[in-house]
């Protein structure tokens, strides 16, 4: 009987916890980047004010559900779905300590990969089922660049990938006992986490939404809840890139005196507060720059990197 | 790729620099005392109105926001008969203050005027009167002009020697 109910909990956590998160990700990432622009962002409702997020997503529930009548309407609506249906799929391979984890596959590291692929989709679907040239720009740019940054993303994890033998991510947590992933594959962390800044459509790589040049770009014609949904996808997106960060480089739950998922959600949270940071910091490339450095500068070094970490194994071995 | 990496931290520790935003309803911002903010009219050190209702307010202003009426009282004294500033219009350029030429209309530094309804920032005569003499104490339009009204003829007015009297000029 236990060996139902418990994964049903654990699943209900997960989602509960995600799902707060990334609604509560807006009042952080407003509260934030008002502190980094010498502001005191939203401090009204309620204390800190924390119900800004409770009256934000009132708002996006109260507006008109409206799809464009020149819209596909079938692939309009799907789009956003999808979004946030892979980010959250994602999530059943992330341990948030040992044992706490929805499937524990063998292959945790590519079928996080594939799901944050397919999360794409939704871009590119919902640019083309908007019918607007800004839209459909940004799904081209999206989809473009997920196809540049997503190669060296796989190859820059497959470093620690050789260290440890496995890709199932609770056996990477645990060959971390001794010493972070972080400081023999530093290489590797910081191609990962360009590429997984690319990969959520977060400044500075936001070329697909670049308010500036395309409106919003993919969700330009979008509105109400639709809208919302990519929103709480993009957030979903910035969890599980700075989760899989955490677990990957900086050993997930592992850490002295404090409790093992509170370590997790610790390093999480700070490398969410470095996604915000990069936003509130960087300016966003040229699209040509921005593919330039993905295929002249990125992929070789990714490359390298696997060269050398595969060699130094083999030597050692 | 370096500059990179010093925004970042330039950035970051903005995270301990002092606050620029005024929390406004809790904390009230510092208005300098030439602030152009709600126009009102003053009056004299004697109480009497200083608006000689000339129109030159009303002709100065860009957005034509001032209507007035010229009217005399029993003494000759011109005085508006009604004054109406719509404050919906208004920009506070303060060009209404520099054409009067009595000082009557000012600005002051109070711009708290929010209305529900866009009529009632129409201001009428009694909503812009102030009590008092406004930035200028001391000062009294009618007691200095050289204009004969009743009670004060030509040449009695301060600092005024009498007219000539020209049947004495006389060549």
């Amino acid at each position: 009987m236990m060996e139902y109910i418990f994964p049903l909990i654990v699943i209900a956590v997960v989602l509960g916890v995600v799902l707060n998160l990334a609604a509560g990700l807006i009042w952080v990432e407003r509260r934030l980047l008002a502190l980094w622009q010498d502001r005191y962002g939203p401090n009204r409702v309620g204390p800190f004010g924390l119900g800004q997020i409770l009256a934000d997503s009132l708002k996006l529930f109260a507006k008109e559900d409206w799809v464009p009548p020149f819209a596909d309407k079938p692939v309009f609506i799907i789009a956003p779905a999808i979004v946030v249906a892979t980010a959250l799929l994602s999530f059943a391979v992330i341990p948030f300590s040992s044992g706490f984890v929805i499937a524990d596959l063998n292959i945790g590291i590519l079928f996080l990969l594939a799901m944050s692929s397919l999360g794409v989709y939704s871009v590119v679907l919902a640019g083309w089922a908007s019918n607007n040239k800004y839209s459909l720009l940004g799904g081209i740019r999206a989809s473009a660049q997920m196809l540049s940054y997503e190669v060296f993303m796989g190859l820059s994890l497959l470093g620690v990938v050789v260290i440890v033998g496995s890709f199932r991510l609770t056996d990477i947590v645990e060959a971390q006992r001794k010493m972070w992933f972080v400081i023999p594959q530093f290489l590797g962390f910081i191609l990962f986490l360009i590429a997984g800044v690319a990969e959520t459509r977060r400044l500075p790589f936001d070329l697909a939404e670049a308010e500036n040049e395309l409106i919003a770009g993919f969700h330009s014609e979008y509105s109400g809840m639709k809208f919302g949904m990519f929103f709480v996808g993009e957030y979903i997106g910035v969890t599980l890139i700075s989760a899989t960060i955490s677990l990957l480089f900086f050993g997930g739950w592992l850490g002295p005196w404090l409790p093992a998922p509170l370590w997790f959600a610790a390093k999480t949270m700070f490398f969410i507060c470095m996604f915000i940071l990069f936003r509130a910091a960087l300016p966003r490339p040229r699209f040509d720059q921005l593919m330039s450095w993905g295929w002249k500068v990125m992929l070789p070094l990714a490359l390298l990197n696997l060269l050398v970490t595969g060699a130094v194994v083999l030597a050692r071995r | 790729m370096f500059s990179l990496v010093r925004s970042l931290w330039e950035v970051f520790r903005h995270a301990f620099a002092r606050r620029v935003t005024i929390q406004y309803p809790d904390e009230k911002p510092y208005l300098a005392p030439r602030y152009r903010g709600r126009i009102v009219l003053s009056r004299d050190p004697d109480g009497g109105e200083r608006c000689v209702a000339c129109n030159l307010c009303a002709v100065a202003c860009p957005v034509d926001c001032i209507s007035l009426q010229a009217t005399e009282d029993e003494n000759g004294r011109r005085y508006p008969e009604f004054f109406r500033i719509n404050f919906s219009r208004c920009i506070f350029c303060g060009f209404c203050e520099e054409a009067c030429p009595t000082y009557a209309i000012q600005l002051t530094p109070d711009f708290e005027m929010g209305e529900y309804k866009r009529k009632n920032l129409v201001y009428e005569k009694e909503d812009l009167m102030i009590n008092g003499p406004g930035k200028y104490p001391g000062y009294n339009f009618w007691r200095v002009a050289g204009v004969a009204i009743g009670g004060k003829n030509k040449g009695e007015a301060e600092h005024e020697t009498a007219p000539v009297d020209i049947h004495s000029l006389m060549p």
